[in-house]
């Protein structure tokens, strides 16, 4: 699934969040959103996910304008994580992903739930309720119900913010695998920049509601001349323009 | 609206409800308790003069009616604190479900939850009092199914005020039924409030409800232009408190509070 957002604006009273964005997400690839906090980047999600409805610009999909498709239609093909938003913790993994499997129409459900269950390594607390899960092993649970519709965009917001070095590899290498064996298109946030460059394919900075660079890790590091992608960060962050 | 995705939103309840036995048991307290007290209360004052003769029957009958439109208002506005509470609330909005879909799941879901608390009671005033609201007949139907609709009506705008202000809200969400409960002349005649106010509460089906129900547990008389009036009147709010839950929903939107309402 390609996304464009074109002219993108959101401004909330008199404080512009977002101010003018474009760019381009190719289908089946993985683009890192970065920035600093309160630069726009949960503004800018929240309007592609259909949460926020921007002031002006559009946003396509696969060439077609959000606002034209079903909402449901763009919703059931897409999905999104974050350590920020919780699953219901009275309820069990497993009734977590039945329930959401059954809001995202998932056809032969019990068996994806099985592999879903399978591949994340969460059998070990499937029967336990959510709210009693380490952070760990909520953000594997969170992982899980972001993929139990097989989106075809994948919204992925620090996705391993609070793991310990060992999960959070695990779940890194997981995203990889499943990018390579999948056709989705990912938009990752996150400050952690060897997992940016691990996992993107080209990145997006952000800062105060603008796109202010974008490119490869590589490229970024080597045009702000900096030895690594945290370096190139704290550069474009701190800059006064 | 697809079923199996309402289904699904309901069965995110259920397993709720399921999953803890000092949540089943609280359904079922309040109700009772209330029984046990207005029936006491009713039967005192059947024994202390003659004129309160049958108070007992018609007080609990109300007693158990309000708690019906009680029940279903705050479970309505229960279930929805709780995706707040939960912060479940994006994962909710993001999923493929039509806003349609998440006012009618939760309106099924909560007649399931009146229905725990309110049948033992129900059941609780038979051997106790001697009480049955059952004596009202095939009406009670209609009348449960217009207090419901209102009930579900006040549900609808406690949570388009949640969506509009926040969590914040929650505290009117408690307190909603209490605003309307002296206007809708639950235990007492619409002749004891004062002119000016009578026509106000004319206007909510509460009045023309708990009229007639007194109406045929006195008179033994079915006024069907009244359960109809009743009717008509709870479906226009219902009607009317879609119209600003989706108000609530698109304005919540302008505002980007769906993405942080549980923070």
């Amino acid at each position: 699934m390609k996304l464009e957002v074109k002219n993108l604006f959101k401004e909330f009273e008199k404080f512009v969040a977002v101010d003018n964005l474009n760019f381009v997400i190719p289908n089946n690839t993985t683009i890192g959103l970065l920035g600093p906090n309160g630069c726009g980047k949960t503004t800018t999600i929240g309007m592609m996910l259909g949460l926020i409805k921007p002031t002006r610009g559009k946003i396509l999909v696969d060439e077609q304008n959000i606002d034209s498709i079903e909402r449901t239609e763009y919703l059931s093909k897409i999905n999104f994580a974050s350590p920020y938003v919780e699953l219901p913790k009275k309820l069990t993994v497993k009734q977590n992903l039945d329930v959401y499997g059954r809001l995202y129409g998932v056809k032969d459900l019990e068996n994806r739930i099985k592999d879903i269950v399978h591949d994340l390594s969460l059998s070990k607390f499937v029967n336990k309720k959510t709210g009693e899960l380490s952070s760990g092993q909520k953000n594997r649970v969170s992982l899980a119900k972001s993929l139990i519709n097989k989106p075809k965009f994948l919204f992925l917001d620090e996705p391993t913010a609070s793991l310990d070095p060992d999960i959070g590899d695990f779940v890194r290498q997981y995203i990889e695998n499943y990018k390579n064996q999948n056709e989705v298109t990912i938009l990752l946030a996150s400050h952690n920049m060897d997992e940016v460059e691990r996992l993107t394919d080209s990145i997006m900075m952000m800062k105060k509601g603008k796109i202010v660079d974008s490119g490869t890790s590589q490229t970024l590091i080597e045009k702000h001349g900096r030895n690594n992608l945290e370096e190139t960060f704290l550069k474009i962050a701190r800059s006064v323009k | 609206m697809r079923w199996h995705k309402i289904f699904g939103l309901c069965l995110r309840h259920i397993y709720l409800i399921k999953s803890s036995f000092p949540r089943i048991l609280d359904l079922i307290y309040w109700p009772s308790i209330q029984i046990f007290l207005w029936g006491f209360i009713s039967k005192f004052f059947t024994l202390s003069s003659s004129y309160y003769n049958n108070t007992v029957g018609i007080i609990l009958t109300a007693a158990i009616l309000y708690d019906f439109l009680f029940r279903s208002s705050i479970s309505y506005n229960m279930m929805f604190l709780e995706e707040i509470w939960s912060r479940n609330f994006t994962n909710l909005f993001i999923a493929p479900l039509k806003i349609s879909e998440i006012i009618s799941a939760l309106t099924l879901t909560a007649i399931f939850r009146t229905l725990i608390g309110t049948i033992p009671a129900t059941l609780l005033a038979i051997p106790l009092f001697g009480v049955s609201i059952f004596k009202i007949g095939p009406p009670l139907i209609f009348l449960l199914l217009s207090l419901y609709i209102f009930g579900v009506t006040l549900g609808l705008l406690v949570t388009s005020g949640l969506l509009r202000f926040g969590p914040s809200f929650e505290n009117i969400a408690w307190a909603s039924l209490f605003f309307l409960a002296p206007l809708g002349c639950i235990y007492y005649p619409i002749e004891i409030l004062p002119d000016w106010l009578q026509l106000i509460a004319l206007i909510l089906p509460l009045v023309h409800i708990f009229e007639e129900m007194r109406n045929i547990l006195i008179n033994d008389i079915i006024n069907l232009t009244a359960i109809a009036v009743s009717f008509i009147i709870s479906f226009i709010y219902f009607v009317l408190g879609v119209f600003i839950f989706y108000l609530a929903y698109y304005g919540a939107k302008n505002r980007g509070t769906l993405i942080n309402i549980g923070e």
